[in-house]
């Protein structure tokens, strides 16, 4: 494990974050609710959305929603679209893809997806 | 300024107006490729393209000057059509075939087409030209009303006709105390008769609003300043007040074409023959300014769009005319509906009236109808929900006999009459002249499936909206006959209704959103998210129904959490930056001095900016989720509760000081207000619940503004249900009357789970009772006769959920697993969010936004469906 940050001795899950190069452990897996979001702080002050899904994958997108400007994306709701998980804004409800940060209701705009894992 | 050369070969059309009409036209030239052989070019006055004036008072009621355009986006530019606004024609020469216009713009044509509406009468009175007073027809008049209405306190309406009223009513709108001033005996002299009037007298009286009839308006009074500041009247009385609005009729705009030598009528209109042609073979006259071969000039938009469609079908060669239309209307006035069609005043010989009156309740209707029983036309005021059939079946013998045709549901009334009992020919829009052949055709043939397909496909429904009802039977019953299946589905996820997913919750005692959607959803969406419209909607069935089926009534608990949205989620109301806003439970608007300082500590040491709600309590802003425990941690400390602003549950009982204090007061208002909040308070609900107490008929609380509304009388209550503020204001219906305490908190329990039980997701009360099939009648039925057998479950449900009650915030803080959620990054619990920023605005914060833009208000509006 290559986890730079607090990793606690215990031998819990942890979620990783790859914003560059290195894995950067951000919280045990058992703070995340299937269905909801967190955010996260990066070292540098980007703000990250982590989420799981109901299967237990994690996702993480840039936290901030492009359409107001405000750090809420890790607020909105989980849901499903053609089988893919998508968060909705919890301000004005455009829908971003988890997996590529791609918004499904405006080609024209996108987030940032970051690498993340459980391990 | 010469004309652009255009070659010989191209023909010019000018078409002088750009009003509704003037559009119709284009559209028309468009539809048949005319625009493709000739050059079109238009002179508008106004200052902006055509937009729909037949909605203009919707202006109030928030639709911008740019959602009323009628002018489709790159319209003009797709099909080469050169507009020239703010810029009217002022000479037309008939020899040379040339119009100038005030710009300077010299135009050759080939054929001229005048569509130049009419202007608003004001009457030869002296002083009406002082300021602050206005006509009503233009957005321009609107805007210029709505900012001298903002000093104004009063506001008078000469002329109490349609647009009088409607005048009326954007007045009384804008807060101006409004009086209506209408020289012929009764209200709406053109549309309706003497009982019609007096019904509807009533009802808008009793909104507030002052009717003189039977008076003219001598003279406009103003003060030194030269401002308005009062009426004379013929009667010899005067009226106090600082705004006039002359709505006394309209009049064809014909001066430039009477100028131009062209026939006019004696009483005005460019005289035309049958194709819409002038005296002179080149140009045509259409829309209001236009005097029909008939003799008549027509005031409605429907004749107008027919003219339209005639003028552009003769210069595309062929030979449609214009004769005459029905000026049939339905009209919605100050919320009461009023319809007349056909032969509505019995002008015909030996024809017969049937009519049904209710004053009380402010209905009134009339069939006229001839001796072999052939229905010719009639007067709905008040209840015009049969208006669309009765119009089509006008000309026929009608299946059922006229009286039962006026009598209202449950006095013998049979079923009402669907408009599949229409025949084909029945026409179903009569602003675009559309029948009930061409909608099922456009269903069967163009193989269109919803209604915004069909209105696009037929124009039917695009008028004035009245047929938009009718239309969306005719397409599902259509859709349905021809098998397809009309997806009443509430989401991706799931093809049931919100109630039909109620009764599978309730009957399988489900109590989880992934066992519902993995055997209930949809093939395609089991096993999968669900949706952010589907996980609220199921997470506060789930909670309306907890105590009953054995789920947890906190809803945050497990899984439950994840469905909610995210105020719920935070049991806080999130603001544009990111921050929460708390609003503490004030039942009943009651406080003692100590719980105030302590909400004026709170926000003080939080540096929260505090405002007085609309709902008689105090909202803080600009607390940073991680602030949110501590915050109310002082609260519940010192007795307050979760206000639930956050939740599609009760809001806030209002109450008014009632008989302790007041001198008019019956019953103790307050205590009753304070009762039913603490008794409903957290019963999550499809929508929002909003109720108030009055302690007398004055109605200080506006109980008739809400979901449940109760009215003190001297035997007791009378309770109100289905009113609503915000958009589309509806006064609350009156359901049961002089009740005890306890009648009508029993009544209030079946009402409230009896709309929990059947309401759509997001339904407000207002819209369900106007939605559910039988109506005020049918939810009276079943809450107050138990027709339906289900009182006593409804009670015990609500029981369940009073037992069950726990306030949300003190839960949450007693268990530090639930606190953890509160904190801006679940990396650095300790960090604040350094985005969240405020600055100083009068003396307290606001949001500091350099960053954020809200995108569009209709989104905004959209997304507070929280
Ligand atoms: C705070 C308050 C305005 C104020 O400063 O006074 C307010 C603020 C909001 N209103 Fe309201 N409404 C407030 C009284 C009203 C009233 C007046 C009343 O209740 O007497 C109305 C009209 C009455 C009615 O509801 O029928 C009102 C009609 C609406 C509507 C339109 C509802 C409708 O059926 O058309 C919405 C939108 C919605 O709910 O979908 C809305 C939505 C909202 C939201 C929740 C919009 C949002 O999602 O962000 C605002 C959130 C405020 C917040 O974050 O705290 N608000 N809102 C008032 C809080 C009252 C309270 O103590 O709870
Ligand atoms: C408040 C209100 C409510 C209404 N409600 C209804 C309703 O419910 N149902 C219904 O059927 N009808 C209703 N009407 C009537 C309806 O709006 C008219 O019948 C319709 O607008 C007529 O269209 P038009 O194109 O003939 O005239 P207009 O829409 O008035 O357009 C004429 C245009 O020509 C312009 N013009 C005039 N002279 C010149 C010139 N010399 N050069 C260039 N431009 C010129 C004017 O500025 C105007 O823009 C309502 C009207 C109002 C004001
Ligand atoms: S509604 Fe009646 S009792 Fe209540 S404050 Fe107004 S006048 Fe007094
Ligand atoms: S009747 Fe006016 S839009 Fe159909």
């Amino acid at each position: 494990m290559t986890a730079t940050t607090l990793a606690p001795a215990t031998t819990e899950v942890l979620i990783q974050l790859r914003p560059a190069d290195e894995w950067l452990a951000v919280c045990p897996l058992s703070r995340l609710t299937p269905g909801r979001g967190v955010a996260a702080l990066l070292p540098d002050g980007r703000q990250v959305a982590l989420f799981l899904d109901r299967d237990g994958v994690p996702y993480a997108i840039d936290n901030r929603d492009p359409f107001t400007g405000a750090q809420v994306l890790a607020r909105g709701l989980v849901g499903s679209a053609a089988g893919r998980p998508f968060v909705a804004s919890p301000l004005l409800k455009q829908r971003f893809d988890l997996s590529t940060g791609r918004c499904l209701d405006d080609e024209s705009v996108a987030v940032t997806a970051y690498e993340v894992r459980a391990a | 300024m010469a004309a652009k050369s255009t070659p010989a070969t191209t023909p010019t059309i000018v078409v002088v107006g750009h009003g509704m009409v003037g559009q119709r036209f284009l559209e028309a030239l468009a539809e048949r490729g005319v625009t493709e052989r000739a050059r079109v070019v238009v002179l508008c006055e106004e200052p902006r393209p055509a937009y729909d004036r037949v909605r203009l008072t919707s202006y109030f009621s928030g639709n911008t000057p740019d959602d009323l355009s009628m002018v489709e986006d790159g319209f003009m530019a797709e099909h080469g059509i050169e507009l020239h606004l703010d810029d009217p024609a002022e000479t037309i020469d008939t020899t040379t075939r040339t119009v100038t216009s005030r710009a300077g713009l010299s135009l050759t044509y080939d054929t001229l087409v005048m569509a130049t509406g009419s202007y608003p009468f004001v009457p030869p009175v002296p002083g009406k030209d002082a300021e602050g007073c206005f006509v009503y027809r233009t957005i321009e008049d609107l805007l210029a009303i709505e900012e001298y209405a903002k000093t104004a306190r009063v506001g008078a309406v000469v002329g109490g006709g349609l647009l009088g009223l409607e005048a009326a009513g954007a007045l009384k709108g804008l807060g101006l105390q409004t009086h209506v001033v209408e020289f012929a005996p009764r209200l709406m002299p053109v549309q309706v008769d003497e009982g019609g009037g007096a019904a509807l007298l009533r009802t808008i009286e009793n909104m507030g609003l002052s009717v003189h009839t039977g008076v003219g308006t001598q003279e406009v009074l103003a003060g030194e300043s030269g401002a308005v500041n009062g009426m004379a009247l013929s009667d010899g009385s005067k009226l106090a007040t600082d705004l006039v609005v002359f709505s006394a009729g309209v009049r064809p705009r014909d001066q430039l074409a009477r100028e131009a030598g062209l026939a006019v009528g004696e009483r005005g209109g460019i005289i035309v023959d049958e194709q819409c042609r002038t005296s002179d073979p080149a140009v045509f006259a259409i829309g209001e300014c236009a005097l029909a071969s008939d003799g008549r000039v027509y005031g409605l938009v429907a004749p107008g769009y027919e003219m339209a469609e005639a003028v552009a079908d003769v210069i595309d060669g062929g030979t449609r005319s214009f004769t005459g239309a029905d000026t049939s209307t339905k009209l919605k006035l100050l919320g009461v509906d009023v319809a007349s069609f056909g032969d509505a005043h019995g002008a015909a010989d030996g024809c017969l009236d049937v009519v049904y009156s209710d004053s009380r309740a402010g209905v009134y209707k009339k069939l006229v109808v001839d001796g072999e029983g052939t229905l010719l036309g009639g007067i709905l005021v008040g209840d015009a929900e049969s208006y669309g059939t009765l119009r089509a079946l006008t000309g026929s013998v009608p299946p059922v006999s006229p009286e039962q045709l006026v009598l209202p549901a449950g006095a013998g009334a049979p079923a009402a009459l669907g408009p599949s009992a229409l025949p084909d020919e029945a026409v179903i829009c009569s602003c675009h002249n559309v029948t009930k052949g061409t909608i099922r055709g456009a269903v069967t043939e163009h193989s269109c499936t919803t209604v915004p397909e069909v209105k696009k496909c037929t124009k039917a429904g695009t008028g004035c909206g009245s047929c938009v009802k009718v239309l969306g039977q005719l397409v599902n019953a259509e859709l349905e006959a021809s098998g397809v299946e009309v997806d009443k589905g509430l989401c991706g996820c799931f093809g049931q209704t919100r109630q039909e997913l109620y009764e599978i919750v309730r009957a399988l005692r489900i109590t989880s959103y992934q066992q519902l959607l993995d055997s209930h959803g949809r093939e395609a969406a089991r096993g999968g998210n669900g949706c952010e419209i589907c996980k609220p909607t199921v997470g506060s069935i789930i909670a309306s129904l907890a105590p009953s089926i054995g789920a947890s009534g906190y809803v945050l608990e497990g899984e439950q959490a994840a469905l909610q949205d995210t105020n719920d989620h935070f049991l806080a109301n999130l603001q544009k930056n990111g921050s929460y806003s708390i609003v503490p439970r004030i039942p009943g608007g009651e406080i003692t001095p100590e719980k105030l300082i302590v909400i004026g500590e709170v926000a003080r040491d939080f540096g929260l900016y505090t405002k007085i709600t609309g709902g008689q309590r105090i909202d803080l802003f600009g607390a940073r989720v991680d602030q949110l425990p501590q915050i109310w941690a002082r609260l519940v400390d010192a007795g307050f509760e979760s206000g639930h602003a956050y939740g599609k549950a009760l809001r806030t009982v209002k109450s008014c000081v009632g008989q302790t204090w007041c001198r008019y007061g019956v019953q103790d208002s307050v205590r009753m207000a304070i009762d039913l909040e603490l008794r409903y308070r957290g019963l999550r609900s499809p929508h929002k619940l909003k109720s108030a107490v009055s302690g007398c008929q004055r109605e200080c609380a506006e109980a008739q503004s809400k979901d449940f509304g109760v009215i003190a009388t001297a035997n007791g209550w009378n309770l109100y249900v289905g009113g609503n503020g915000g958009a589309t204001p509806r006064h609350a219906d009156l359901l049961a009357q002089d009740l005890s305490d306890a009648e009508l908190v029993r009544l209030i329990d079946r009402f409230l789970m009896f709309y929990i039980r059947t309401a759509d997701r997001l339904e407000r009360t207002s819209t369900w009772l106007e939605r559910i099939e039988g109506g005020l009648d049918h939810v009276r039925d079943v809450v107050v006769h138990d027709s339906l057998g289900i009182c006593a479950e409804l009670e015990s449900l609500m029981a369940d959920h009073v037992a069950g009650y726990r306030d949300e915030w003190a839960e949450t803080l007693n268990d530090p697993e639930r606190l953890l959620r509160f904190v801006s990054f679940v990396n650095a619990p300790d960090t604040p969010d350094p985005t969240v920023k405020f600055v100083p605005e009068r003396d307290q914060v606001k949001p500091d936004l350099p960053l954020l833009s809200i995108r569009s208000l209709e989104e905004t509006l959209e997304g507070a469906a929280r």
